[in-house]
């Protein structure tokens, strides 16, 4: 973790005063080591983990994994993240809620943040908002529409509010136009918001990047 | 029951959901919450106390964390995913309604 302290090194790296949270958060850190209680090792092979390891792209496996049959079932997801070997912090009872024909779900925690790390990873800010916690499970057609997805009224939608340990894990149908793709083309499709459900994959987002 | 942050449980080595052996409620019963105020942390949400809805699945059983997280005796319990309505949790919208779906503790339901 940067000291803070780093003097401008050739015009590249500017010195930023640290925001509160960051010096709360190194002064902590400074207090457990201290105290021998947790390890620099520790510390950077979780920083480590989250960075390299977990992150949308697992998820984006799983969804294609399940993808390879005929059809997406919340069944093949699920072998597929035992397969996969995802599990562990934040995901030890991962829920597969399957979209299909008219029927779209989307995943909320209204009480906190909780989130099926190990698959989609971490959790991004807005997820934790307020304003996403409330509305979401009040009013989901705006939410989804201000993010971009646009639902035929009779779409019946599904909001799971994460309010105990089981973490949820939306499984996308796989868009049209998708026949014969394989495993990694169909993951290159997920995005970390499809798993979340306020958005779906699509193949011609694909075809564009 | 005060605040013990010393004997905070941490969710981080949570086990995974026990398995529900005879669990009060089926999928397809009609429930109602009940109607609470604690004054401690819970895991039942304030917008559904009092609202009736129906268990959808049976998830496993698992420490009401009510309790637990005070360190308070407590014993695995079934958890539910409950199924409502949102005309019954908000009354009357302007567009067509939509399902929300909660995991509830057994301790927050009761026969409707």
């Amino acid at each position: 973790m940067s000291d803070g302290q780093d003097h401008d090194d050739g015009g590249h790296h500017h010195e930023r005063p640290a925001s509160p949270i960051e010096l709360r958060a190194r002064a902590l850190e400074a207090l457990l080591i201290e105290k021998g209680l947790v390890s620099t090792d520790a510390i950077d092979a979780v920083i480590e983990l989250y960075e390299n390891d977990v992150g949308p792209q697992n998820g984006a496996k799983v969804v294609a994994r399940a993808g390879r049959t005929a059809s997406f079932s919340s069944l093949t997801a699920r072998a597929a993240i035992a397969e996969l070997g995802y599990g562990g912090m934040e995901g030890n009872t991962m829920v597969v809620v399957p979209n299909g024909p008219g029927v779209h779900n989307t995943v909320v925690c209204t009480l906190c943040s909780g989130y099926p790390w190990p698959v989609p990873g971490l959790p991004p800010s807005w997820y934790k908002s307020a304003p996403y916690r409330a509305r979401m499970v009040a009013e989901p057609r705006a939410i989804l529409r201000e993010f971009g997805l646009e639902l035929p009224p009779e779409t019946a939608i599904r909001v799971w509010d994460s309010t105990a340990e089981v973490r949820y894990l939306v499984l996308a149908e796989r868009p049209a136009g998708t026949e014969g793709w394989d495993e990694e083309a169909l993951a290159a499709l997920v995005t970390r918001d499809a798993m979340i459900g306020v958005s779906v994959p699509m193949a011609e987002q694909a075809a564009r990047s | 029951v005060g605040w013990q942050p010393r004997r905070l449980r941490s969710s981080a080595k949570s086990p995974p959901l026990g398995v529900a052996v005879n669990p009060r409620f089926r999928p397809g019963d009609r429930v109602r919450v009940c109607r609470v105020h604690p004054a401690v942390h819970t895991r039942c949400p304030r917008y559904v106390r009092g609202v009736v809805g129906v268990v959808e699945r049976v998830q496993g059983t698992d420490l009401l964390p009510d309790r637990a997280t005070y360190g308070l005796p407590t014993y695995p319990e079934p958890v539910y995913a409950v199924e409502f309505d949102s005309q019954d949790l908000w009354g009357e919208s302007d567009g067509p309604p939509w399902t929300v779906l909660l995991d509830l503790f057994d301790t927050d339901l009761e026969p409707a």
